[in-house]
């Protein structure tokens, strides 16, 4: 897959070029405002741009010749599920296409078969976005786009939802894009990091470069004991010495160091 | 008993007929044009919105004048039907189905746009990229997604056409099977001093027009419940 991606926004262009594998998953980071949402929107056809999208040899966007969204075979998760409130789960999967078989292969796949015909204001949110990821692979699409598909969502569903884009990615090996700001999310998922600054690529490195150049790291105190605290991180739960006050849902700073040497 | 053996219901047949085909039409051209207000942020839209708002406000007296001059076969608009499709918009039924769309126009528009922009845009960009065009789109995932607005739309719509009089007098008179509506056939019993028949009239349209609110608020909190 190719990607030169040009794109005047209001307070800077994005600029951006990238080459990408087939089957890679390639995590996008980078300030808020940086341009990584309007990336993933210009190339699923949602935001207009110039430059080139090639696909498996298909040009998604040649100049500003520009295939609609309708024709990119591109699978997108949003932040916020956008599921379609008047469907059931079911529904929500056979209106991207009638092939009953895959999508309750596809449910069973994200542990929703039981709620299949459950409407999405019935489920939380951590089960509407295994729905969204579901409807997402209907199409079969060649790529699929994930735009900070878990913030939104509490840390031990975040872990969970984690291993169920991971399988996902695995069974269908889709060239795959995420927009994340978890550093452990990305870790996890990705085998490439790019990051973007204003609408500018200034880094690319690898998922366990990425590890290293961030020694220090982001947890939520999950549990406060007497003499020691646990922490989630990287999906799993971690314990720290306790050396001050903290309270449940506390976001502290801790090293890898720190967590290697917990046993 | 006697009484409403008397009564000639052609003028109520005649509103239906009229306050149907007129939400009808103007569902159609109402629907584009409440998607692109909804869209849109064009500097015109004050000033289309302000047009389309403008019979709310208009004294009906006035809106109706000026479309009996523009249907009149003299002029540009009334010409031009005529010439094309050999009708003549004044004093004839399909003049009035025009002039009460135009009157209408707030009613419809208003309510479809409130519903448009209600829409969390991302569904409506999650059945595109489902490969979905704009038309399907429109049927399975915009219109089922704002059922009270569309509701309010087509009944208050169809209830204020009903309603209509000013507009109807000046530009369809009273021409029975043709142009005389309910409304006007009331203003007539009125004028000769008919209070039975005028009564009976006016109670039937008092009963249809809460019957048609009712509906919609019934169904409006129905909705809201089921949404909880």
């Amino acid at each position: 897959m190719r990607i030169k991606i040009y794109k005047e926004l209001s307070r800077f262009s994005l600029d951006v070029a990238l080459q990408i594998e087939k089957g890679e998953f390639v995590a996008i980071r980078g300030k808020s405002g940086s341009g990584k949402t309007t990336l993933l929107r210009a190339i699923a056809g949602l935001e207009r741009a110039r430059g080139l999208i090639e696909v498996d040899g298909t040009k998604w966007l040649e100049d500003t010749k520009a295939l609609p969204p309708q024709k990119r075979e591109v699978g997108f998760v949003f932040q916020e599920y956008a599921l379609f409130p008047n469907m059931s789960v079911l529904e929500n999967l056979l209106y991207v296409k009638k092939d009953l078989g895959f999508a309750l292969h596809l449910l069973k796949l994200v542990d929703l078969l039981d709620r299949k015909d459950s409407y999405p204001h019935q489920l939380s949110g951590g089960q509407q976005q295994r729905v969204a990821l579901a409807r997402a692979y209907m199409r079969r699409p060649r790529v699929m786009l994930l735009d900070e598909p878990l913030s939104s969502l509490d840390p031990a569903t975040r872990s969970y939802l984690q291993s169920k884009i991971k399988e996902l990615h695995q069974e269908f090996g889709t060239t795959t894009l995420m927009v994340s700001h978890d550093v452990a999310e990305i870790f996890r998922l990705s085998d490439r990091v790019v990051e973007l600054h204003k609408g500018k690529i200034i880094h690319e490195y690898t998922a366990s470069q990425l590890l290293n150049r961030h020694q220090l790291h982001k947890a939520e105190v999950v549990a406060v004991k007497e003499d020691h605290i646990l922490v989630a991180f990287l999906g799993d739960i971690f314990s720290l010495p306790k050396t001050k006050e903290h309270k449940v849902g506390d976001i502290i700073t801790i090293s890898i160091k720190e967590l290697a040497c917990i046993e | 008993m006697d009484i409403l053996s008397r009564i000639d219901w052609s003028p109520f047949w005649l509103s239906l007929k009229l306050a149907s085909i007129t939400t009808i039409l103007l569902f159609i051209v109402a629907l584009p044009l409440a998607w692109r207000l909804s869209q849109t942020r064009c500097g015109c839209k004050p000033i289309i919105e302000a047009l389309v708002a403008m019979p709310l406000v208009l004294p009906p007296s006035v809106l109706g004048f000026y479309l009996l001059v523009a249907f009149a076969p003299e002029s540009l608009l009334g010409g031009f039907v005529k010439e094309l499709f050999g009708v003549e918009l004044v004093f004839s039924f399909p003049g009035l189905v025009v002039a009460s769309m135009i009157y209408s126009l707030p009613f419809m528009v208003q309510p479809l746009q409130s519903g448009f922009e209600a829409i969390p845009k991302n569904i409506i960009e999650a059945s595109f990229l489902a490969g979905k065009g704009w038309l399907q789109t429109l049927i399975f995932v915009i219109l089922p997604n704002m059922k009270a607005s569309l509701l309010s739309a087509l009944i208050i719509s169809f209830a204020h056409t009903i309603g209509e009089f000013g507009v109807v007098l000046i530009v369809g008179g009273s021409i029975p099977n043709q142009t005389k509506v309910a409304s006007i056939a009331i203003y007539e019993y009125v004028e000769t001093l008919d209070f039975a028949s005028a009564h009976i009239y006016s109670a039937i349209m008092v009963a249809m027009s809460f019957a048609v609110l009712f509906t919609v608020y019934y169904i409006n909190r129905k909705n809201a419940n089921k949404n909880l």
